[in-house]
C-alpha cells in the first residue's frame, strides 16, 4: 500500500527536472530515430529512484553462505543485512538459543564481544536485544538481534560463551531484561534493592530510587 | 580486615568445644562434593575493599576462604557507577565527548579515539591522514603511559617500591607533551569527531623524538629491577594462569589474552586509524601467568615506541578536521567500532535516530569483561596473590562501572 501511495507521488517533479535531461540526448542524437526512444524509456525507471534518495546509506541484503546455510535451515525468521560495512542478522526470538550456539559451534563464532539492548518504547516489542560476536578464526564479526516485549525473556547465553554472565546481569541491570537460565542474575551495576531501570526511555536522567537513597545513604536525595 | 563466619558455621557453643559439626554428620567428604573436607567449619568469609588500596580503586572482592586459600570470589562492582550512557542519550555526540575520558582515565586518549572513530565511521567521514598520524602518536603515548602506571601499581602491590617512582618519573615526561599539546594531561579531550582540534605545537615532533630517546633505556631500567628478581619470579610465575580457551571463552582481550598464546591485536587484526602504515609486532606469552603478562606489557611498550617513531618520522602535511558538519546529526543506524585500547577491546555500539543526540551508546569496556575473570584465576590461590592478579589484570574502576 505504502508502495502504491509513493510512487505516483514522486513523479510530477522529477518529470520537470528530468526534461532538459531527456532532451539533451535527443538533441546529441538526432540522426537515429530509433534511439530517443530508448533514453525515454530509461528515463522512467529512473524517476523513483530519483526521489527515493536517502539522508543516508541505508542497510541492503547480505548474502553469504552463512547466511544461505541458515535460511534455508530458518527460513523466514532471519533477516540478514549490512549496514556501512557491517553484518547483522535480525532473527525471531524463537531461534535464539539454537542459533546462537550453531553460529559458535558451526561457523567458530568463538568470542563474544557485548550483550546488549536498546528500548523503543513505542513499538510493540519494546526491546532489541543486542548480540556482538567476532570468530578469530574468521576474523569477522557478526551483530545478532531480537525483538523482546517488555516483561518477556529470553534465553541466556551464558553456556554459550560464559562472559555472557555479567554481559546479561547488566543487561538485566539496566532495561529489566530477564535471561532464562542465567546462574545468578541480579543487579550488577547498581545496588541489589534499587527500583527502576535506567537506561529504559521512560527513566528520567535526572530520576533516582529516592527511597533507596534516604535510607542507606541518610541522605535527602542524590542530586 | 572485617570477616564474619559463613552461616552454615555455628561457633556459638564456645571455643572449647570446638565449632559445631553437626550439619556434616554422615558426610563423607570427596564423593559428592569433592570441593568440600571437614575442615569447612574453618570456610571463612572476607571482605576484601572497597576500601582497600590493592583494588585501584573501589572494587570490593568478597572472598571465601579455607584457611589462606582462595576457594571463591566474587566481585561486587558499581560504587563508580555514574551512568555515562544514559548520560550520552542526553548530550549530543560533541557534548558526549568529554565524558569517555572519564571511563578509563588512565588512557583518556584511546577512549576518545574508539568514540570519534565510530561517530566518524557512523557519519561515514574519515579523518584526513595529518590526523590519524596525530592520534596514532598520542594513542600510543598514551598506551606507554597507561602501562606505566600498571607496572608502578602491580609492583607496589607485590611489594616492590622502586618501580612506582621510576614510572611515575618518566611518565610525567608523556604527560608534559599532553599538556602542551591540548592543555591537559590526563582527561586529555584530545581528538574532536572528524580529526583533532588543534595543530600540534612547535617543537611536538621534538618532545616525541627527545621522549622516544629518553625513555629506550628507561625500560631496561625497570626490568633489571624485575624480570630476573627472585622475589618477583615467585611473586608471578605460574600466579594467576589462564588458558587461552578459558581466555576466549570469558571474552578476555587485551595483553592479558595475549599472554595466553593468541596472538590478537585489533591493530593488526582489522587495522584503524593509520596502524596499517606501521611495522610493529605482536608480543605474546606461552604461560598465561601473571610473569608472561608482564613480559607481554613490557614489550608492548617497546612495540609502541617503534609506532611512535615511525609516525612522528612520517607526519603528513594537510588538514587536520575531515569534512564533517556543525551540528553532527548521523543518519538512522547503528555502527559497533571498537579499537585496541591498553587494557584490551575497547568498543563503541551507537544507534542513531537521525537526530543531534544518540539514541542509544553502548559502551564494551575491556575492563569490566577481563575483571570477570579474576574468579578463575585466583582459585586455589592463597589471599596474597589475589592482590597480585587484580594488578596484573590491569582494571580501572572507572571503566568498570562507568
Amino acid at each position: 500500500m505504502a508502495e502504491e501511495v509513493k510512487t505516483p507521488a514522486p513523479q510530477p517533479p522529477p518529470e520537470s527536472e528530468k526534461k532538459p535531461t531527456a532532451e539533451k540526448p535527443a538533441a546529441a542524437a538526432p540522426a537515429e530515430p530509433g534511439k530517443p526512444a530508448a533514453p525515454a524509456k530509461a528515463v522512467v525507471p529512473a524517476k523513483p529512484a530519483a526521489p527515493a534518495k536517502p539522508t543516508g546509506p541505508v542497510p541492503l541484503p547480505w548474502t553469504s553462505p552463512l547466511v544461505e546455510k541458515y535460511k534455508n535451515q530458518y527460513g523466514s525468521g532471519i533477516d540478514a543485512l549490512t549496514y556501512l560495512g557491517q553484518n547483522y542478522l535480525a532473527v525471531d526470538r524463537s531461534l535464539i538459543p539454537d542459533l546462537l550456539r550453531l553460529l559458535r559451534d558451526e561457523e567458530q563464532f568463538d568470542y563474544c564481544v557485548d550483550i546488549t539492548a536498546v528500548h523503543y518504547p513505542k513499538r510493540e516489542k519494546q526491546f532489541d536485544v543486542v548480540w556482538i560476536l567476532y570468530s578469530f578464526p574468521r576474523n569477522e564479526r557478526v551483530r545478532v538481534k531480537t525483538q523482546i516485549a517488555d516483561g518477556a525473556s529470553i534465553p541466556s547465553a551464558v553456556s554459550i560463551w560464559p562472559t555472557a554472565n555479567w554481559l546479561e546481569r547488566e543487561v538485566y541491570d539496566m532495561f529489566g531484561i530477564q535471561f532464562d537460565g542465567h546462574p545468578d542474575l541480579k543487579r550488577i551495576l547498581l545496588p541489589d534493592g534499587w527500583k527502576g531501570y535506567p537506561l529504559r526511555k521512560d527513566y528520567d536522567i535526572l530520576q533516582q530510587d529516592k527511597e533507596w537513597v534516604q535510607i542507606n545513604l541518610g541522605i535527602e536525595s542524590g542530586q | 580486615m572485617s570477616g564474619y563466619k559463613d552461616d552454615s558455621t555455628n561457633v556459638s557453643n564456645g571455643a572449647l568445644s570446638g565449632p559445631d559439626r553437626s550439619h556434616l554428620d554422615g558426610f563423607t567428604p570427596g564423593l559428592e562434593n569433592p570441593d568440600k573436607t571437614y575442615l569447612d567449619s574453618n570456610e571463612l568469609i572476607i571482605n576484601m575493599g572497597p576500601q582497600h588500596p590493592a583494588t585501584h580503586g573501589v572494587l570490593r572482592v568478597i572472598l571465601k576462604l579455607d584457611g589462606e586459600k582462595v576457594l571463591g570470589t566474587e566481585c561486587v562492582i558499581g560504587y563508580l557507577h555514574r551512568g555515562v550512557e544514559k548520560i550520552a542519550e542526553n548530550r549530543t555526540y560533541t557534548m558526549f565527548n568529554p565524558y569517555v575520558d572519564r571511563m578509563d582515565y588512565c588512557a583518556a586518549v584511546s577512549n576518545g579515539l574508539g568514540y570519534c572513530e565510530a561517530v566518524e565511521k557512523l557519519l561515514n567521514v574519515e579523518a584526513p591522514a595529518r590526523a590519524k598520524y596525530i592520534r596514532v602518536i598520542l594513542t600510543e603515548l598514551n598506551r606507554i603511559a597507561s602501562h606505566q602506571l600498571w607496572l608502578g601499581t602491580h609492583a607496589l602491590d607485590i611489594g616492590a617500591m622502586t618501580p612506582l617512582f621510576y614510572t611515575f618519573r618518566d611518565r610525567e615526561e608523556i604527560l608534559k607533551i599532553f599538556e602542551k599539546y591540548c592543555g591537559a594531561r590526563l582527561t586529555t579531550h584530545a581528538f574532536r569527531i572528524g580529526g583533532c582540534q588543534y595543530e600540534t605545537y612547535a617543537g611536538f615532533e621534538k618532545d616525541v623524538k627527545n621522549f622516544l630517546t629518553f625513555f629506550a633505556p628507561k625500560i631496561d631500567e625497570y626490568e633489571t629491577l624485575l624480570t630476573t628478581n627472585r622475589i618477583w619470579l615467585e611473586r608471578t610465575r605460574n600466579v594467576g594462569v589462564i588458558s587461552a580457551a578459558d581466555a576466549i571463552a570469558l571474552g578476555v582481550t587485551g595483553p592479558v589474552l595475549r599472554a595466553s598464546g593468541v596472538k590478537w591485536d585489533l591493530r593488526k587484526a582489522q587495522p584503524y586509524a593509520a596502524y596499517s602504515d606501521f611495522d610493529f609486532e605482536i608480543p605474546i606469552g606461552t604461560n598465561g601467568d601473571t610473569y608472561d603478562r608482564y613480559l607481554v606489557r613490557m614489550e608492548e611498550m617497546r612495540q609502541s615506541m617503534r609506532i611512535v617513531e615511525q609516525a612522528v618520522n612520517a607526519i603528513p602535511e594537510g588538514p587536520i578536521m575531515g569534512k564533517v558538519p556543525k551540528v553532527i546529526k548521523p543518519p538512522v543506524g547503528e555502527i559497533y567500532h571498537s579499537i585496541e585500547a591498553p587494557k584490551g577491546e575497547l568498543g563503541y555500539f551507537i544507534v542513531s535516530d537521525g537526530s543531534t543526540q544518540p539514541y542509544r551508546i553502548r559502551v564494551r569496556p575491556p575492563s569490566f569483561v577481563n575483571l570477570q575473570a579474576l574468579d578463575i584465576m585466583v582459585r586455589g590461590l592463597l589471599v596474597a596473590d589475589v592482590v597480585a592478579v587484580i594488578g596484573t589484570i590491569d582494571i580501572v574502576l572507572g571503566e568498570v562501572d562507568r
